[in-house]
């Protein structure tokens, strides 16, 4: 920890400086409290790491983290309905992000006026990845939803490899851990049935898709074990209940380099998804000084050395560096390098806008049959 | 139970029959609490007994469980917030309660059925309807998410309990002590100091900690209805629970079962001088 | 003592003793109603006008009747059969317009949602392009998205625009409206609340069967015990009834799961084999051993302060008029215990079916119960209408179950402790 520590103000020692000028920009600004809504866990410690501690250092503010984001927009209803809003800036999911837009919880984001350019000059709409910038959001990371495995568990001249390995039991047998939900489970049943990644979604739009994706998932469902937290997977492939366990990308990361975890990531068919920032109704004044801070291309590039999720900037890809505890190079960690990326499958926000109520209530019957 | 002299010899096999499996019984309802608190002093992070441990190897055990809800700053915000909307609560409901029950065991109290009824019924709804329909209510009115709103959720949780345990305390209470004392020379206030209260008083207490352990022990409306800054204990261990459970939990759970032993020995006490003082028991 | 009839009894100050008595009386049941008064106030503030308001929101249906009321007005006298005519596109561009710039459509593409998949995109993208249309919207419309060349979709919205509906109910049951208006099943992959109203039943029924099966031998024991004795058995009764139950649901996990107490002591004795672990938890089983475990002493309880109260020369008196031991016991003291076990019966009936906590926690995906699912839609899937619907759903029963009780035992006589 003191090793992270001195680290840090090593390194804030260097930015402060290139920051100096932004600093006078903001020193009008009074000392406020920020509550910032996120998931918890590592994800939390990155950005408390990357974007909270140097700004509370610059400006003096006091930043009190949240961890809701998994209700968020339940917690957004309920407040906005009550009159009484009390987050300051809250981390979702684009899907999320676009619902809760269109009910007008949050502010429509303008992004090129509110947002910092690359140090090139090149302004924000260029510079964030495709989908990064919705209507009322801005993405910070780059995510992935992945398999991954216990080697102890498997000879080691006989690893798994693909998608399809977490579907047949025969040659790899063990219980698997998955999402209780249908996303990435319906989109993974159908690759491994030898879809192509391209219709995934097309097909999952007719009945006979939907059909095809369950009984896929039918032929591994006595081994499945079922998930709700984005902390279980690790624990349940630590304890060796499981040999398989579907999961977030970057805590499968965490538990292999600063716990030692003999886990292996499978990266075929990852499916990956953006995550960022959106602004609750009428705190754009209070959060845009911060937001500005918090989505430029050296922050972005500061949290992938915490956690190991790609930066939602193109101009941050060149600055992300070694892990901070472990000094370990991040970049092959990384969702979108390239050998990982090949046959990756972007979550298509559109069309579970429109099934997940249908078909999480199918899987759902599914399940308790 | 003595079995009667006339008992067959058939009697006395299925009597001892009979022992036995009371003594299963009472071996589910306490062992699995029994189980726990061993446990709970594990040096390894695991759920079970290790070698260590079934050999009564000193290294098998350590209070590092115990250091780390100590030291844990998370899990000390939580006790305290559980004993301040627990107090607070407490006082409220059992103020509330023990005023209604004064008029309940009026003998002219009208329709006294159906509003016992209505007073008892946040006992019996279900506690997750409540927590949602509250959740919906507290949210228009601006409740959620404060202490306010949680104190007062946990307020109507507790009522019923004072109200049973208060008015079964003053329907056995015998009037004629008041006119007893009266005749024997005290004024009014005297007599409720010194006659009333010290009857009624029992009930009141044990209706406070019926009402302060459902508040301490509450789990669904806090999980709906609370914001981070109310996190309660029952929170703490039910996010701990659903994530991983670490032996920290079975350390909590420890404390827990010897808060509930101090609870009922405090009840019985408080029942047996009730008893003594109405001139029911020996004592 | 003889009064004349005609001179009513009077007080002292000469007030007709009727009159006096009736004043006395009336004053002491506004004395009783005064101090119940506060207590009233705030359950009806804090406690039943949240169920008043869930309630509420189980049939109200504003969604389409303030987002799409143009579009609504349009439709009125629309026979169904073939599509509106322009003035009713007209209507929708201009609805879907001004719900753009004032940015509340969301709830509106929800609602429609929950009926037919597909309708939260139908809205958002044509919302996005509405400012660029032209007339005749009928043709401009159905370009952007050809849900609006559905009849369906405009049934729908003709059938939703009422502001109250029965769709949450129907959906609690695991039914709905076709197209048509019609009452007809959801297709029986989608079918799952139902089971689990019937699961809740069926398994809170064999825990209530459970606990009577187990208590009932105990509370005879401790019923027929010397205080000396019963006092002290009855602490291990009461010691879980006091322990929290986050605690006893804890413990039940330690000790059912694969890698804990019970399994490693099978092991150890050679019971199971080291691979072929039991699984006691995470499904039905593991609920039921939880729930009954939890729900004993209410069990005990009522049973214990009914045996309490039968003269143990009932039995005595059977056996000596020569009554065989398991007769005597069948039809002199079981009949006597009938109302313990009513009263305990069903208030483990009522709390099994409301509890939440221990399903979540050691249910699994069989082991789930109704309440899982109103948490579900509460916090997950935000339909709360739907969750309110269930609610109800589950009230009612409780609310039945409860009048049983009140009507058989009278809440009054619940003890505790």
């Amino acid at each position: 920890m003191k090793a992270i520590i001195r680290k840090r103000v090593l390194k804030t020692g260097i930015t402060v400086v290139g920051l100096s000028a932004l600093a006078v920009a903001v020193s009008a600004h009074a000392q406020q409290t920020l509550n910032i809504v996120s998931w918890g866990g590592a994800y939390s410690m990155s950005q408390h790491e990357a974007y909270d501690k140097p700004w509370m250092e610059k400006t003096g503010d006091e930043i009190v983290n949240i961890d809701r984001s998994g209700n968020a927009l339940a917690g957004l209803r309920a407040q906005s309905q009550a009159g009484n809003v009390t987050w300051d800036l809250v981390d979702m999911l684009p899907a999320d992000a676009m619902i809760a837009c269109a009910e007008g919880l949050i502010e429509p984001l303008d992004h090129d006026e509110l947002l910092a350019d690359a140090p090139d000059g090149t302004p924000p709409s260029e510079d964030f990845v495709d989908g990064a910038l919705g209507d009322c959001f801005v993405a910070s990371i780059v995510y992935s939803n992945i398999v991954a495995f216990n080697s102890d568990m498997f000879p080691e001249d006989d690893q798994p490899g693909t998608i399809e390995d977490v579907f047949d039991l025969e040659n790899y047998p063990g219980k698997r851990a998955l999402l209780r939900k249908p996303i990435n489970n319906m989109e993974w049943a159908l690759i491994a049935d030898g879809v192509d990644r391209d219709e995934v979604y097309a097909m999952l739009e007719t009945e006979e898709g939907v059909q095809r994706a369950f009984a896929k998932l039918d032929t591994i469902k006595d081994e499945v074990i079922w998930w709700e937290e984005g902390a279980q997977p690790p624990q349940l492939l630590a304890d060796q209940e499981v040999a398989f366990a579907s999961a977030y990308n970057g805590r499968i990361f965490n538990a292999m380099v600063t716990e030692d975890q003999p886990f292996e990531i499978i990266w075929d068919a990852q499916v990956f998804e953006l995550d960022g920032w959106v602004v609750p109704t009428g705190k754009l004044d209070k959060v845009s000084d911060y937001l500005h801070f918090a989505t430029d291309t050296q922050r972005l590039a500061d949290q992938a050395q915490y956690i190991s999720y790609g930066p939602a900037r193109k101009s941050s890809s060149e600055l992300v560096s070694t892990h901070a505890e472990t000094g370990i190079e991040m970049t092959p960690h990384m969702p979108t390098y390239g050998p990982n990326f090949a046959t990756a499958l972007q979550k298509d926000d559109l069309f579970w806008a429109d099934y997940n109520d249908e078909l999480t209530q199918r899987f759902n019957a599914w399940l308790s049959q | 139970m003595a079995i009667p002299s006339y008992a067959t010899r058939g009697e006395r096999i299925w009597h001892t029959i009979f022992l036995g499996i009371c003594g299963l019984v009472f071996l589910f309802l306490i062992g699995p609490l029994l189980v726990i608190i061993p446990l709970s002093f594990n040096a390894e992070p695991y759920f079970t007994f290790s070698k260590a441990m079934v050999t009564f190897d000193p290294a098998g055990y350590s209070l590092r469980w115990y250091q780390d809800f100590f030291t844990s700053s998370a899990w000390l915000n939580a006790i305290k917030n559980s004993f301040i909307i627990g107090i607070a609560s407490t006082l409220l409901a059992t103020v509330l309660g023990t005023v209604a029950a004064l008029g309940l065991s009026s003998r002219y109290m009208p329709a006294r059925g159906v509003i016992m009824a209505l007073l008892i019924s946040p006992m019996i709804v279900p506690l997750i309807i409540s927590a949602a329909a509250m959740f919906f209510f507290f949210s228009k009115v601006n409740l959620a998410q404060t202490y306010v709103g949680v104190i007062l959720a946990h307020t109507a949780l507790g009522i019923p309990f004072v109200v049973i345990t208060v008015t079964a305390t003053l329907s056995s209470f015998d009037t004629t002590l008041i006119r007893a004392a009266h005749s024997l020379g005290a004024n009014p206030t005297r007599t409720f100091f010194k006659v009333v209260l010290p009857l009624v008083t029992p009930g009141v207490v044990s209706g406070a900690l019926f009402a302060f352990i459902t508040s301490f022990d509450e789990v669904v409306v806090v999980l709906f209805i609370a914001g981070p800054e109310q996190r309660t204990m029952p929170i703490q261990m039910w996010s701990g629970i659903r994530e991983q459970i670490s032996p920290t939990i079975l350390a909590v759970a420890t404390m827990l079962v010897l808060l509930s032993m101090l609870l009922l020995t405090t009840l019985e006490f408080l029942r047996r001088r009730g008893e003594r003082l109405r001139g029911l028991s020996p004592g | 003592m003889s009064e004349s009839p005609a001179a009513p009894l009077t007080t002292a100050d000469g007030v007709p003793l009727k009159v006096s008595l009736r004043r006395t009386v009336r004053r002491s049941k506004i004395k009783a109603l005064l101090l119940v008064a506060p207590l009233l106030a705030f359950l009806f503030i804090a406690f039943l006008m949240p169920l008043f308001e869930m309630l509420w929101r189980s049939v109200d249906n504003p969604e389409v009747s303030t987002h799409l009321s143009r579009t609504v007005s349009a439709l009125e006298g629309w026979n169904g059969e073939s599509l509106p005519d322009e003035a009713a596109f007209a209507a929708l561009a201009e609805d879907l317009r001004e719900g753009q710039q004032e940015r509340n459509l969301g709830l509106l593409s929800s609602r429609l949602n929950y009926e037919k998949s597909g309708m939260r995109s139908t809205i958002s993208r044509t919302a996005r392009r509405v400012g660029t249309l032209e007339p005749p919207y009928r043709e401009s419309l159905i370009a952007v998205n050809d849900t609006w060349g559905e009849l369906d979709t405009w049934k729908l919205i003709q059938r939703e625009a009422s502001p109250y509906t029965m769709s949450y109910y129907l959906a609690a049951v695991d039914l709905q409206l076709s197209p048509d208006g019609d009452i007809v099943q959801v297709p029986e992959y989608m079918q799952i609340h139902a089971t689990l109203f019937w699961r809740t039943l069926w398994m809170s029924a064999v825990i209530t069967g459970l606990t009577l099966l187990l208590g009932f031998p105990v509370a005879f024991l401790l019923a027929s015990l010397p205080a000396r004795h019963s006092n002290l058995l009855m602490i291990l009764v009461l010691l879980p009834f006091w322990t929290s139950l986050l605690v006893r649901t804890t413990t039940w996990i330690a000790i059912l799961q694969s890698q804990g107490v019970l399994n490693d002591i099978m092991v150890f004795l050679g019971v199971v084999a080291d691979e072929a672990r039991w699984q006691m938890i995470h499904n039905k089983m593991g609920t039921i051993i939880a729930m009954t475990h939890i729900l004993l002493p209410f069990m005990i309880l009522p049973l214990y302060s009914v045996m309490k109260t039968i003269p143990p020369s009932y039995m005595r008196a059977a056996r000596s008029l020569g009554g065989k031991p398991f007769l005597s016991f069948r039809r002199v003291y079981f009949p006597l215990t009938i109302p313990g076990i009513a009263a305990g019966g069903i208030l483990v009936f009522i709390l099994s079916i409301g509890y939440y906590i221990t399903p979540a926690l050691v249910g699994g995906q069989s082991g789930r119960f109704i309440t899982n699912y109103i948490a579900y839609h509460m916090q997950t899937s935000l339909n709360w209408g739907l969750a309110a619907a269930i609610s109800s759903i589950l009230l009612f029963v409780v609310i039945i179950c409860y009048l049983v009780f009140n009507r058989l035992i009278g809440v009054d006589k619940v003890k505790l402790g």
